[in-house]
């Protein structure tokens, strides 16, 4: 609009006077129930001062829905069918993993997963996946909603499944052959699974492997 | 810049003004209608420029900037401080305030946003921004601390770097949105639902747990930061607020909220965000930013001018309510003084204490001690390290100390 500024605040604000002034008064009376009029009433039923929600949550549509990373729970919970090994996953973390992570997961510009020994009562611990995670699952969560960094949700859950095992079997917890899929994930047994104290929440108490 | 001329006496400023009007010609009147004795400077004799559509910080503050710190092989994988050293009140500018991010700031068409919750619900919902933004609103200036924030006080050494390089993973917006207890309510949780997992809709797609009960109280899906749009670092379009808790819990590009009866035990949750013990044993959903100080000005790496009086000026906060008092020391905590706490003092938000300090020139060493209003105090590091070890790397929330020498150069100690 080429109008000047002033000239076009002065030409909209009769009108908008009137609408403030309506606004204000059935707020003032919303406010201040005690000063309500006959009128103020009639109009005080479509006015609520405490919050209304309008309620316009849609059912997911199937686009939204298809688009949702399950998240993998301690008990398998959202773990998709599909199989790996150690064996299958060591060329997958070479090609994929090992810029960041390190040869074998002992750690370069990303932390350490793998290799390390000093204890968790140590001064300088090692907080491997084998020495300080307490679940198995959280790897194949992880992996999946964000792994590569260069390339997240590249890999199939057959090759997600794969590098979870690799980095398990690195960690000495389970075999080189050994198969990792929905079943086995969630019973493979942390060493630091006990190690973990809630402050704020308390921790679930029920086991988690109960498929 | 020029020297400053003399002053001259009023009327041999008149007299040099009637010589030079009488010897203009005609024409050139007006150009020299101004005195060359009119020492107002070069910007009030020309117009300024002209309006802009998007308001930016001097060019002579340039400098004042967020300082990075990411991995070079992924470098949207690390964070940003906010320079608290060089900043004043208790808001934190929006492009200033920090950030922590996992795999990079996401590009979103707030157009195909949307915000699921399901799970354990009686009914899966969607929304749209355009739906949130007719939901009624909220207000809450708080802060948001990372709980890594200050990690650099566990180590055996006082690290010397600026306090913003150093505890400036903290920082306060005023945060506008849709109460969450609105959208839950919508949903229906179902009975047994105890826990939601929040997931953002980065690359990393960063998920992580929270306990229902928090987020039907006083979280917020914050849609817009100090009044306008959130930025795209903060969670455009939109983010979880959850007041006083750390800053992970406050899931930046919210897409998505799962309900369940358990936490999904996520990387962010288990091993990472829990703290290692001297036991062996570590500390896990540690929500709660505890209370928390620090004097900002001055601090390590600035200069006292000299002996007289110092204004002492720092920030205090606490994830559990309100600050109650902040007392400061000049001679390494031996005696403690209440500082002057700066209205209004909100919960869960910055709050700016000052006082005013007569340094004799003598070696000193400032500290700041909070007290929120459940009474909880600050400890001293050596409670903290003695109590926590020195491997938990999160939650480090310690009594700060600055050592000021003869010439007034402040450094980081552990005194």
């Amino acid at each position: 609009m080429k109008t000047a500024p002033f000239g076009m605040c002065m030409r909209s604000t009769p009108g908008r006077l009137g609408l403030w002034l309506a606004v204000a008064a059935i707020a003032g009376c919303a406010l201040a129930p005690g000063a309500q009029t006959a009128v103020d009433k009639a109009v005080d039923t479509a006015i609520d001062q405490r919050p209304v929600a309008p309620k316009l949550g849609q059912p997911l549509s199937p686009a939204v829905s298809a688009g949702l990373i399950a998240n993998v729970f301690p008990d398998g919970r959202g773990l998709p069918a599909g199989r790996g090994t150690a064996a299958e996953g060591a060329p997958l973390f070479k090609a994929h993993c090992a810029a960041c992570h390190g040869e074998g997961g002992r750690g370069a510009t990303a932390e350490e997963l793998a290799g390390g020994s000093e204890p968790l009562t140590s001064a300088s611990p090692d907080k491997t996946i084998g020495l300080y995670w307490p679940y198995a699952t959280t790897l194949f969560d992880l992996i999946r909603r964000g792994m590569p960094m260069q390339a997240p949700g590249s890999l199939s859950d057959d090759e997600v499944y794969a590098i979870t095992a690799y980095l398990l079997q690195a960690n000495g917890l389970i075999g080189e052959r050994d198969v990792i899929d929905r079943d086995v994930l969630p019973r493979v047994r942390m060493p630091n699974r006990e190690g973990f104290v809630g402050v704020d929440a308390a921790l679930p108490a029920a086991p988690a492997a109960s498929r | 810049m020029t020297a400053p001329r003399k002053p001259q006496p009023p009327n041999a400023r008149r007299q040099w003004l009637r010589r030079s009007l009488a010897l203009a010609p005609a024409a050139g009147m007006a150009a020299h209608a101004r005195s060359p004795a009119d020492e107002r400077p070069a910007w009030m004799r020309a117009p300024g420029a002209p309006f802009s559509g998007y308001g930016q910080p001097s060019p002579h503050e340039a400098a004042l900037i967020r300082r990075i710190g990411a991995n070079r092989q992924a470098p949207g994988n690390g964070v940003s401080w906010t320079p608290l050293e060089e900043l004043d009140g208790t808001i934190t500018p929006s492009g200033l305030h920090f950030e922590r991010h996992h795999n990079g700031v996401p590009a979103i068409d707030p157009a195909a946003h949307r915000l699921v919750i399901d799970g354990s619900v009686e009914r899966p919902l969607q929304f749209s921004l355009a739906d949130l933004r007719r939901y009624p609103m909220q207000s809450r200036t708080v802060f948001i601390e990372c709980g890594g924030n200050s990690n650099a006080g566990w180590h055996a050494q006082p690290i010397q770097r600026p306090v913003g390089s150093f505890h400036g993973m903290v920082s306060c917006s005023e945060w506008t949105g849709v109460p969450l207890s609105l959208l839950l309510a919508e949903a229906g949780p179902k009975s047994g639902a105890a826990w939601a997992v929040a997931e953002g809709a980065d690359a990393f797609a960063m998920n992580t747990s929270l306990p229902l009960a928090k987020l039907m109280s006083d979280t917020i899906v914050a849609l817009y930061q100090n009044g306008e749009p959130i930025r795209p670092e903060h969670g455009y379009p939109m983010r979880l607020v959850v007041p006083g808790w750390e800053g992970v819990l406050n899931v930046k590009w919210l897409r998505r909220l799962e309900l369940s009866d358990q936490p999904a035990m996520a990387r962010n949750e288990t091993a990472k965000y829990t703290e290692l013990q001297p036991s062996g044993r570590s500390r896990q959903f540690t929500f709660v930013m505890e209370v928390k100080s620090l004097i900002t000005s001055p601090s390590h790496g600035l200069r006292v001018a000299g002996p007289g009086v110092v204004q002492l000026s720092g920030l205090a906060w606490s994830g559990r309510g309100r600050i109650a008092k902040v007392e400061v020391s000049a001679d390494g905590g031996r005696h403690w003084v209440p500082a002057a706490l700066q209205e209004p003092v909100l919960p869960q938000c910055l709050t700016r204490f000052r006082a005013s300090w007569r340094w004799d020139g003598r070696p000193a060493v400032l500290k700041s001690r909070a007290t929120d209003e459940t009474g909880a105090v600050q400890p001293e590091r050596d409670v903290l390290v003695k109590a926590r070890g020195r491997n938990g790397y999160f939650h480090y929330h310690a009594i700060v100390a600055w050592d000021v020498d003869e010439d007034g150069a402040v450094r980081h100690v552990y005194a």
